[in-house]
């Protein structure tokens, strides 16, 4: 279990106990949080499910997957931090975890 | 205006298989999809991805899932009406009257909305002046390479669409590829071709840059792009292309009164049938109390849907359940019978 917080664009934030296996995605889905849409429903073929996570959690969190960088070049307004949040499996090690999600995703 | 017993929107495994149990069961029926394929997501989003929860079907492609959903079909005649996307859906005389953008009009009794998590459409620039320039400056797909010929092109994108035409356009423009990262997902051998004009002066990359500002007056002259660590350059073009793949919107279908839950239409399990009488959802674009987004959820909601047209298509006649086995009728339409 952890303590993810989901911060919308317009700075609402959403902090909810996310169990151990699912993925940031799914955590937002079902709870839900708006600002993810997950079109594709976590098989990696869209880009809507698109988040940012800042530096400090950035290099805690496991890399990318291969592929991922991929769909973020159709994501909108991707970044540096740019993260598909159907790629993070949720773990108690992600405990206080803050996600930023971006004006819009389609 | 064409007549039909059925309209399907959308032509993906949910569309096709749904159009295989309308003509078994006798009734017409034509197919109109925004893409210019038939396929829908299978096809669009991961043609070479394999699928393993098809039944009877231990692993195939998406792309192998089409074919021979196109094969099922071959028996029966069906018209298909690609690079179209349904605009008008409007109520006359009991008979739903149906627009495309391309002006083609159905009158038929029945829609099923097949149409996955909407239509496909091309992701946009972010600044919103490119609006002002869309189609005459700005474009997201090439229609009239020749419009191109002794200027200057930048080219947004790292798939195949920016790399092809960034090589294809070197040939007689000048030509800027800008790309948000190092990698490309395009093909190498492009990419490797890409580097090699690059070497000679014919291109200029850019990367890890996007698009920041476009300005210009009746046309575009110059665009802003912007670094991953901020700084930005000021590159003089005549026009600009943006490869950044598709996104799914609802689009129109929002608008014809339907029942919906975010993105999805609320349909009931008995014929899969909207609040509007006649209109059906099926596939990943229906839910429904237990609804799974399966392929195989998308077959059974199809073959309910066409049972529950054959009533407003054949009025005064009563369907009758046959199986394909034995009844003679139904090899007939499979053309395995004379």
């Amino acid at each position: 279990m952890a303590k993810i917080t989901y911060v919308e664009h317009n700075g609402k934030s959403h902090t909810i106990d996310v169990k151990n296996g699912l993925t940031v995605m799914e955590g937002a889905v079902q709870n839900d949080i708006p600002g993810i849409d997950a079109d594709c429903g976590g098989s990696m073929a869209c880009a809507t499910c698109h988040v940012y996570v800042k530096e400090d959690w950035f290099n805690k969190i496991s890399s990318k997957t291969e592929g991922e960088d991929d769909m973020l070049d159709q994501a909108y307004d991707p970044k540096p931090s740019s993260r598909l949040s159907c790629q993070i499996t949720v773990s108690d090690d992600l405990d206080g975890l803050i996600i930023n999600l971006p004006e819009k995703q389609v | 205006m064409i007549k039909t017993d059925a309209l399907i929107i959308g032509a993906g495994p949910t569309g096709l298989f749904t159009a295989h149990q309308l003509k078994l069961i006798g009734l017409s029926c034509d197919i109109v999809d925004n893409l210019d394929k038939i396929g829908g997501q299978c096809i669009e989003l991961y043609p070479d991805k394999p699928i393993y929860d098809i039944p009877a079907v231990p692993e195939c492609t998406g792309e192998e899932l089409t074919n021979n959903l196109i094969n099922q079909l071959k028996p029966f005649d069906i018209k298909f009406h690609l690079s179209e996307r349904v605009e008008e859906v409007k109520k006359n005389n009991g008979q739903w009257k149906v627009k495309t953008n391309k002006g083609t009009e159905f009158d038929t009794p029945n829609i099923i909305i097949a149409g996955g998590v909407g239509s496909f459409e091309p992701r946009k620039f972010i600044p919103k002046e490119c609006e002002k320039y869309e189609n005459t400056s700005i474009f997201y797909s090439v229609k009239d390479k020749s419009i191109f010929k002794g200027k200057t092109v930048s080219i947004f994108g790292g798939g195949d669409s920016a790399l092809d035409w960034a090589v294809e356009l070197s040939k007689d423009s000048k030509v800027n590829l800008i790309h948000r990262r190092d990698e490309f997902r395009g093909a190498q051998s492009t990419y490797n071709k890409v580097l090699e004009l690059q070497k000679n002066g014919i291109i200029d990359l850019y990367t890890k840059y996007q698009l920041k500002a476009v300005t210009g007056n009746k046309q575009l002259e110059n665009i802003d792009i912007i670094h991953d660590n901020k700084e930005t350059k000021n590159l003089k073009t005549d026009f600009v292309l943006g490869f950044f793949g598709l996104i799914m919107k609802l689009g129109p279908i929002a608008n014809w009164g339907l029942n919906l839950d975010k993105k999805t239409i609320k349909v009931d399990t008995e014929k899969f049938e909207t609040n509007q009488k006649g209109i059906y959802a099926v596939g990943d674009i229906c839910t429904y109390p237990g609804k799974l987004k399966l392929i195989l959820s998308g077959f059974h909601e199809g073959a309910l849907a066409a049972r529950a047209c054959f009533k407003l298509a054949k009025p005064n006649e009563k369907y009758r359940f046959e199986f394909t086995t034995t009844s003679t009728n139904l090899l007939k339409r499979l053309g395995k019978k004379e």
